[in-house]
């Protein structure tokens, strides 16, 4: 385990240092502690190591993150994760706003809850909350899905395209072109592999799915109002 | 008008309005047959004050020029030298602008390519990803970060030779990209991710931040993942020039792009590009202001775009204070875009070589804005770049010509006072006399 205290090493040699490790690095487990809400920690990562950072971090923490997987003892600040490609990120506190936001691919996991425009344009990530989630979330989302334990804040899937959704709890509101749809087998088995995935227990049939009406794909005029 | 009228009244012209012209009419007509906003590609197409209200003095007794083919006139640019490794080194201040994957063929952008690299300039992506044709064809590759992060990923990231944000442009400040269902090809929907076929607008804001303390911590978060290396620019349209440069500058940019509002655009609200921003000749001046009021003009680069056509405009931009232009639709001409030899296939779309404007259909005869096959085909990316490589070549002969008659040894010494306006307007929004006067309106000592 190498251990990086931020404070002393500054933001440009830790990651500089992380992000000099290739897939074949034997280094494969870091810590790095006192982050005191430093942005871009532990960004642009590209490798299958592991790194724990012990406290809360501030803007785009892992941002565009390959392969890495990146622990946050903490919170998160906004951004954190966003555009993800690949890997894993576990925040133990909460997310701050645009969680994930475009990410592509890869898995974020929050153990408490995570604020607005979680998901924000998200094209491919998924993304678990076992607490609830703020108003906006998966704005425009692409593809990928978003899994919320708790409730949903308002203008969920406001203009989605192909993502999906799993609210436990309640939804304040739908956004517009985002409706409920059918909880088939398929999903529930989905559900339940990305939630072992998450490492969180809870049971996929007690979520219901959202996703897009598919109307304002193409304009129609009927729809201008939805705009 | 009857000349036979049995009572002999002189029967008065038939008169049309001002304000209900044929234009107009005809644009009622299509809303209320339609119900949409009508859209199209191509920037202001109303007349503005422009460089074109501007004139050069050239030499007198007092400023002798230098001699044509035997002193020199220097015209490279360095582009990012504040905070990056690598800044970009051009041989031209001329560069190619944002043009989408999508709203281009593969092929233009690799005719681009070519034209730019044989210049010695740099070509820059758009709101589509970075595609294997132009980073192989572009010795320099400018990568757009725009609001929809469409093909978005680190590994382009780094293989870009410098970063451009983008806030806005000069045909829509405060509007998002738009590409309709006939252009969303496989490769386009994969590109993007998104369905195949259908009418994709995406979000003007960026998803991760808002206003300029967010911005700051978005530019560390490039840099950081870029190692620092190459140039980050910050692109805004011509809303609010002198406060947008700030506010860029504050926020770490190497350079600053500015886009006025004849700007070309793929695909926009035609209210949109005709009703909002200021025209490219109005904005300069307060830029430069920006950055030497931050004492950052010349270290932290202006590049000044919208509506450049000519080595003239080039200079003019370049005495006003910008360091580099950049083109789109004059760089789509050159390939062969509104080419007279498909006239009678613009005839067939209703509209005629010079005014198709419709590049969001994807019809395009010369093949260009398009993703369809056959009409690519048409188009021959060798040709297509020898053609764009000429045609900067003489803009930046023609913007040679007349430092050489203002005595410049490089693009980079005109200045403002090398300029006359020819009109009111122009004179106070350059901030240069009005030709014959030493008067500008607005010029400090003076009331009026
Ligand atoms: C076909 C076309 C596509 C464009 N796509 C983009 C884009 O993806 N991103 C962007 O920032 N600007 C885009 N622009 C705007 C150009 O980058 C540039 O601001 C503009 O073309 C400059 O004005 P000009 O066309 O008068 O030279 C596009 C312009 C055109 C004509």
């Amino acid at each position: 385990m190498q251990t990086i205290d931020l404070s002393k090493v500054g933001l440009r040699e830790t990651n500089k240092m992380l992000q000099a490790q290739s897939a074949e690095t034997n280094q494969t487990s870091w810590e790095i502690v006192n982050p005191r809400g430093s942005h871009a920690i532990a960004c642009g990562l590209n490798a299958p190591i592991e790194v724990t950072i012990k406290g809360s971090t501030g803007y785009y923490c892992a941002g565009m993150n390959q392969q890495a997987t990146v622990n946050i003892h903490g919170s998160a600040g906004p951004g954190t994760g966003e555009n993800i490609m690949s890997g894993k990120i576990v925040i133990e506190g909460d997310a701050s706003q645009y969680l994930g936001a475009t990410g592509q691919g890869g898995l974020i996991v929050v153990k408490g809850n995570a604020s607005s425009r979680c998901g924000i344009s998200m094209k491919g990530v998924n993304i678990v909350v076992q607490g609830s989630i703020g108003h906006m979330s998966a704005f425009m989302g692409q593809s990928g899905n978003l899994v919320v334990c708790g409730d949903a804040g308002d203008a969920l899937g406001d203009s989605c395209y192909e993502a999906r959704f799993f609210v436990r709890g309640k939804v304040k509101s739908l956004g517009a072109d985002c409706i409920k749809k059918e909880m088939r087998e398929e999903h529930i088995t989905f559900l339940r592999g990305l939630l072992d995935e998450a490492g969180i227990d809870a049971d996929p049939s007690e979520f219901t799915r959202y996703g897009s009406a598919r109307k304002l794909y193409n304009f129609h005029v009927d729809n201008a109002g939805a705009y | 008008m009857n000349n036979n009228d049995p009572k002999g009244i002189p029967q008065t012209t038939p008169r049309m309005s001002a304000t209900f012209t044929r234009d107009v009419n005809s644009d009622i007509r299509r809303a209320a047959a339609t119900g949409i906003y009508d859209i199209r590609g191509g920037g202001a197409k109303r007349k503005l004050p422009s460089f074109d209200d501007l004139l050069f003095m050239g030499a007198s007794i007092s400023r002798y020029p230098l001699e044509g083919y035997r002193e020199k006139c220097e015209t490279s640019v360095t582009i990012g030298g504040l905070h990056a490794e690598n800044p970009i080194e051009l041989d031209i201040p001329i560069t190619i602008a944002g043009m989408s994957f999508g709203a281009l063929s593969g092929p233009a952008k690799e005719a681009l390519g070519r034209g730019a690299s044989a210049a010695g300039t740099s070509t820059t992506t758009g709101d589509g990803g970075m595609t294997p044709e132009e980073r192989t064809h572009s010795t320099k590759l400018v990568y757009q970060y725009l609001p929809s992060r469409y093909g978005m990923n680190p590994n382009d990231l780094r293989k870009a030779d410098a970063i451009e944000i983008v806030v806005g442009q000069g045909a829509k400040p405060g509007g998002g990209g738009m590409l309709l269902g006939q252009k969303i090809s496989d490769r386009v929907a994969a590109m993007r991710n998104l369905p195949k076929g259908i009418d994709q607008r995406s979000a003007c804001r960026h998803p991760d931040w808002t206003g300029p303390d967010d911005l700051e911590i978005k530019i560390l978060e490039l840099r950081e993942i870029t190692g620092w290396k190459v140039p980050i620019y910050v692109k805004v349209a011509g809303a609010r020039p002198y406060y947008d440069t700030t506010l860029a500058v504050k926020a770490g940019a190497d350079a600053v792009v500015l886009d006025g509002m004849q700007g070309g655009t793929a695909a926009t609200q035609d209210v949109f590009i005709e009703h909002v921003g200021q025209p490219t000749l109005a904005i300069v001046r307060p830029a430069v202001q920006a950055l030497q009021d931050l004492g950052m003009h010349r270290k932290v680069q202006l590049i000044l775009s919208g509506g450049i056509r000519s080595g003239a405009d080039v200079a003019k931009a370049m005495a006003l204070g910008a360091d580099a232009v950049a083109i789109g639709t004059a760089a789509l001409i050159a390939l062969g875009d509104n080419d007279p030899k498909w006239e009678a296939e613009y005839n067939a779309l209703g509209t005629t070589a010079g005014a198709y404007d419709d590049w969001h259909e994807g019809k395009d005869p010369a093949g260009i804005t398009t993703q369809d096959p056959e009409l690519m085909a048409r188009f021959d990316p060798v040709e297509g770049g020898r053609r764009l490589r000429n045609y900067l070549k003489v803009m930046t002969l023609e913007a040679q010509t007349i430092a050489r008659a203002c005595g410049k040894n490089h693009l980079h010494n005109l200045e403002p006072e090398d300029l006359v306006a020819l009109t009111m307007e122009a004179a106070a929004m350059a901030q240069v006399p009005l030709a014959g006067t030493n008067w500008y309106p607005g010029k400090p000592g003076t009331t009026y």
